[in-house]
């Protein structure tokens, strides 16, 4: 898979601007704060509807526009297919494919398959374990669509169970009667255990089948300097992604944390409080890894979810933004080597000497104007 | 800002679910320029509506008197309930003719976050309905979402123990459609909840 062409109107910095791709490596240079991020998040927003800079749409449309415009074109298979965009703040976006209109914007996701390793992506690393929840919810999204609907209940679920438990809560401070009523807790705990059930399941077999590529990612990129391990931390005890089993372990824990919730108001149970335990040798990364063992660590996370992907049939394309400015001469000709067979590689940098000169194929200048091709 | 009596008008409009700012000043000022027949005959309406439209003593549907139409009718059976939690569902599983019992319209589903439990719900009512014992099958026809679900559950739990068969309406894909638009979640679901030919 590849992108052909990508044309933004009124996109962050760009009234408008039209780039074409072709297959294998591209660069993509310029100075600090010229744009070159806002195209590779252009691309990001069309894989998953959502940028990985900002939570919200409003910041993608230029200041004085109504709504921007990313057309996309991706060649899979010898087949080129048009995806377009519309972006409106506060409004529902509007979606084309191949020219006809889509019923949901929702409907391109899987036209564009895309692995990012953006600056951002050290929280992987260093941040709350929330960061980490969402990588492993994403890719699981990313290769099993139905889990997507699996996250959206579980998450609504836990909502409303804390929203019931904080009205209890309160109620009990005011020393007021009204609202206190904890009746269909069980209720909530059935559903709560069902659908987290389901999730952590999928979680579990997702870090089953990504663990060896993380490891091998990582030993590629740093070149034997600790191996890297990727567990999953249940605040449950599971072992396997037997559903069944996992539904009873989430019902005993949240019967035996009964009084606690009660007491403190939120929901203590559940894959919503778990996290993935990354190691680096015998010590946890987190707090004792170095900076640029956190950047190669965070690097080897997505390159293991590309890995992955890829093992899946579908080769995504690979988009590495501002990532060798951070690492030493050995780190980037590994990672060179690492990502030289992509379908589509594209990287940015602020210094084109940063990249290895193996990955150099195509070179664009990115400037406040727009990009240019240079030979 | 208008002055006085349009502004007023436009306020309340505003107020009505699915109604935004825009609309409502156009609804006004249609409101405004139509004849003042058809604006009597809205106003009529909307006073009637609150007059004379209460709810059926048994099934809580909305109704023009003591009991709903469905209630009233000696045809229909009172062995299977079908629970639902808005009269407009009434009105969905009416269009399709299959279903020949009596309703239970309980006014919402557990809901948490707005604040709206059992005791909020006309749950009371359909234990004593239940209990008096004619009812074979209780059909729980909530929402396919987390609070309809939740309202299921937690009406199968009372009911279970007083021996009444409890089912579900289930979900999966829409006739008549092709598969390939169907959503992936649905899509989903229906081939969890596939079933032997």
């Amino acid at each position: 898979m590849y992108v052909r062409r990508l044309e933004l109107v009124n996109f962050r910095s760009y009234e408008r601007v039209e780039v074409d791709f072709e297959p294998g490596g591209s660069v993509l240079v310029g100075a600090n704060g010229v744009g070159k991020t806002n195209l590779v998040e252009a691309l990001g927003y069309v894989a998953t509807l959502g940028s990985h800079r900002v939570a919200t749409d409003a910041p993608l449309v230029r200041a004085g526009a109504d709504s921007a415009v990313i057309r996309c074109a991706i060649v899979h298979d010898g087949r080129e297919l048009l995806v377009e965009l519309e972006i409106v703040p506060g409004r529902a976006n509007r979606a084309r494919i191949g020219r006809s209109p889509a019923r949901r914007a929702r409907d391109v996701l899987g036209a564009l398959r895309l692995v990012l390793f953006a600056p951002e992506d050290l929280e992987l690393v260093r941040g709350d374990p929330s960061e980490r929840r969402k990588y492993l919810d994403d890719l699981l999204v990313a290769r099993l669509p139905r889990y997507a609907g699996v996250r959206a209940d579980y998450e609504r679920v836990v909502k409303q169970r804390n929203a019931l438990l904080r009205t209890a809560y309160l109620a009990r401070k005011t020393g007021g009667t009204r609202g206190g009523d904890l009746s269909t807790l069980d209720v909530w705990d059935t559903h709560l255990a069902k659908h987290g059930a389901e999730l952590l399941a999928g979680r579990l077999e997702l870090v089953a089948a990504l663990a060896p590529h993380v490891t091998k990612a990582y030993d590629a990129v740093a070149a034997g300097k600790g191996a890297a391990a990727m567990t999953y931390k249940a605040s449950v005890p599971v072992e396997t992604p037997d559903r069944t089993a996992i539904e009873a372990a989430l019902a005993t824990a949240l019967a035996e944390a009964r009084s606690s919730e009660v007491e403190r108001g939120v929901t203590l149970v559940g894959p919503h409080r778990d996290d993935v335990k990354l190691m680096l040798g015998e010590l946890p990364a987190k707090g004792y890894a170095s900076h640029g063992e956190c950047w190669s660590y965070a690097l080897a996370l997505r390159l293991a979810a590309y890995d992955l992907l890829r093992a899946d049939g579908i080769e995504p394309v690979l988009v590495l933004d501002d990532v060798f400015a951070e690492l030493d001469a050995g780190r980037r000709a590994r990672l060179a080597d690492l990502v030289g067979q992509a379908s589509q590689l594209l990287v940015t940098c602020a210094v084109a000497e940063d990249v290895p000169e193996a990955l150099r194929g195509n070179r664009y200048a990115v400037s406040e104007g727009g990009v240019l091709r240079v030979q | 800002m208008y002055e006085g009596a349009i502004q007023d008008l436009i306020d309340e409009l505003g107020r009505l679910p699915g109604v935004g700012p825009k609309s409502a000043q156009r609804i006004a000022f249609h409101i405004l320029s139509a004849d003042p027949a058809d604006v009597t005959r809205l106003a009529t309406a909307l006073r009637k509506v609150k007059e004379l439209v209460r709810f059926c003593a048994i099934c809580h549907n909305v109704a023009e008197s003591e009991q709903c139409r469905i209630c009233r009718d000696p045809r229909r059976s009172d062995e299977v309930l079908c629970v639902v939690e808005e009269p407009k569902d009434v009105v969905a599983i009416e269009r399709t003719g299959e279903f020949r019992g009596r309703y239970h319209v309980l006014g919402g589903a557990i809901n948490p976050l707005e604040g709206v439990g059992p005791d909020n719900l006309r749950i009371r009512e359909l234990m004593i309905r239940l209990g008096e014992g004619t009812v074979k099958e209780l059909i729980l026809a909530t929402d396919p979402n987390t609070e309809g679900e939740a309202t299921a559950t937690y009406i199968a739990l009372m009911v279970k123990p007083m021996g009444i068969s409890v089912t579900r309406l289930a979900s999966g894909l829409p006739v008549g459609g092709d598969l390939e638009y169907a959503d992936e979640i649905t899509l989903g679901r229906a081939f969890e909840g596939r079933r032997a030919v």
